[in-house]
């Protein structure tokens, strides 16, 4: 348990120096947003009906963009190596440099997703379950991504790759965030899609970092 | 006998399912042999190098 | 007993001995039997009520849909025995049915829409077997890519292993979230991919196929074993031996 609070703490501390990153993240959500209506006719109700869509594939896209960072720089300066060597399991380790990208990441996604929904014409109700959705969903993201940049960190370029074999992973993720997202804007219960998202999130952190810790070891064998 | 080869009208979708269908597995059947001997070839060429 | 064939088979000399007497065994009757569910099923099936002579491309849709699946599953099996036991005959089954499998996800894809054509009017429909399809496309794509990626063979191999099993796991979870969102935003028509299956004459034809499909793809898979194994075991006295018999 130390492990993973010291892991959390170090991380955190460097993300806290780099406070540009969230900034990125916020910009990369509005700017994807406002992009959005001009390749197409500003309708309301078009907008609205591809709000869910568009909120999730910006969320999609910005953590595949910013995975990079999760086990790159430590890779690069040669922390990870030490962190195998570690008497922490190395899930644990995992686990804790996961919550450290997704509170610089994902939850930041949350908390910009009223301001996005203001622009998309979301009406005021459906607001917590579209924020309850990026919750429960942008971790799963975080968790799965890790996975695919394990296996890739022994390549150059990887950028490609990487998006290759984690979009399918990501697809009932979308599905079910979506789908929440969507029953809220019709005023429909969102609870069904809301608890699959959470077994998604629970079946994420039990095993995937168990299968980024395996795929790490695999990349610096 | 040209009524089966016109499928009730829909002869180009169905042939054109088990042409595809014809191809990919022959491909697959071929494939590996190929590679099989262009291996043994290779490996040859460097046995008498040696 | 079983332990010692299990270990006896994970040695490549052995193995290829083995692939090398199994593979006509495999290969006459997968090719006959394929041949003859296409036969039957394109001659003696009667046609259906609904869909006329087109249903008949069944024969070809189903086989392959349900091998994508199997081949999906073994290479997951032999991935998790690679994994756990370092067996480099494991990791070669890995890298060898991919593109088997592959090949048999593309033409359940592409012979789905062609049969989506007359039927439903568009050539592509986002039906829940469909899209599941295309999604297991990108995984087999993926196992396959990540594999060509790495230059170290064996860490190559068991990064392609670890993908597979991630994969394996998703795979129902995929399934299970496509058929909700398809069944959310249902239109009216239903699509139809399975034929009345019911009748004898309608279904032998099929299970033969699918029959004949499982046997190709256990022979394809023993002669792609051979030349990875062959190839990475290059130097090796088992190799030169193979090389002086032809």
């Amino acid at each position: 348990m130390s492990g993973f609070l010291a892991m959390l703490r170090r991380d955190l501390l460097l993300l806290a120096r780099q406070r540009g990153e969230a900034v990125h993240h916020v910009l990369f959500f509005l700017l994807l947003v406002a992009l959005f209506p001009l390749g197409t006719r500003p309708a309301p109700d078009l907008l609205l009906s591809l709000a869910p869509a568009l909120m999730w594939m910006a969320a999609l896209l910005a953590a595949l963009l910013s995975l990079d960072r999760l086990f790159r720089p430590d890779l690069e300066d040669g922390t990870l190596e030490q962190l195998l060597l570690s008497r922490e399991p190395l899930a644990l380790l995992v686990l804790a440099k996961v919550a450290a990208y997704w509170l610089g990441g994902g939850l930041i996604f949350v908390l910009v997703s009223p301001l996005v929904g203001l622009l998309l014409g979301v009406p005021a109700q459906a607001i917590p379950v579209i924020m309850l959705s990026l919750l429960l969903g942008t971790p799963v993201l975080g968790l799965i991504g890790a996975i695919g940049v394990a296996l890739t960190l022994g390549l150059q370029r990887a950028g490609v790759l990487l998006s290759l074999l984690v979009f399918p992973l990501y697809v009932p993720v979308l599905i079910f965030g979506a789908g929440a997202m969507q029953a809220a804007i019709e005023g429909l219960p969102a609870a069904g899609p809301l608890y699959m998202l959470s077994g998604l999130l629970l079946l994420a952190i039990s095993l995937a970092p168990l299968a980024a810790a395996a795929a790490l070891r695999i990349s610096l064998e | 006998m040209s009524d089966w080869w016109s499928m009730g009208g829909y002869a180009a979708y169905v042939w054109s399912s088990f042409g595809v269908a014809a191809v990919v597995l022959v491909w697959n059947m071929v494939w590996p042999y190929v590679q099989l001997r262009q291996l043994r070839r290779r490996l040859r060429q460097e046995e008498e190098q040696v | 007993m079983l332990m010692r064939w299990f270990h006896q088979l994970g040695s490549p000399p052995y193995f290829q001995m083995l692939a090398r007497r199994l593979s006509p065994w495999l290969a006459v009757p997968a090719v006959l039997l394929t041949a003859w569910g296409f036969y039957a099923g394109l001659v003696h099936a009667p046609p259906d009520y609904q869909q006329g002579d087109a249903f008949r491309i069944i024969y070809v849709h189903v086989p392959a849909a349900w091998l994508s699946l199997f081949v999906y599953t073994a290479m997951a099996v032999a991935a998790v025995i690679a994994l756990v036991w370092r067996m480099k005959v494991a990791e070669a089954f890995v890298i060898a049915a991919a593109p088997i499998g592959a090949s048999f996800t593309f033409l359940a894809l592409v012979t789905g829409s062609i049969w989506g054509k007359p039927m439903w009017g568009t050539w592509w429909v986002w039906d829940a077997r469909l899209t599941s399809e295309l999604i297991l496309l990108f995984l087999y794509l993926g196992v396959m890519a990540l594999e060509n990626a790495i230059e170290e063979p064996r860490s190559a191999a068991r990064a392609a292993s670890l993908l597979a099993i991630v994969g394996v796991v998703n795979v129902p979870i995929i399934h299970y979230s496509v058929e909700w969102w398809n069944t959310l935003h249902q239109g009216p028509t239903v699509t139809r991919f399975d034929a009345p299956a019911i009748e004898w004459s309608m279904l032998l034809p099929l299970l033969v196929s699918a029959l004949g499909f499982t046997l190709l793809f256990a022979w394809l898979v023993l002669v792609r074993m051979r030349v990875i194994l062959l190839r990475r075991e290059a130097g090796s006295r088992w190799v030169r031996e193979w090389l002086q018999n032809p």
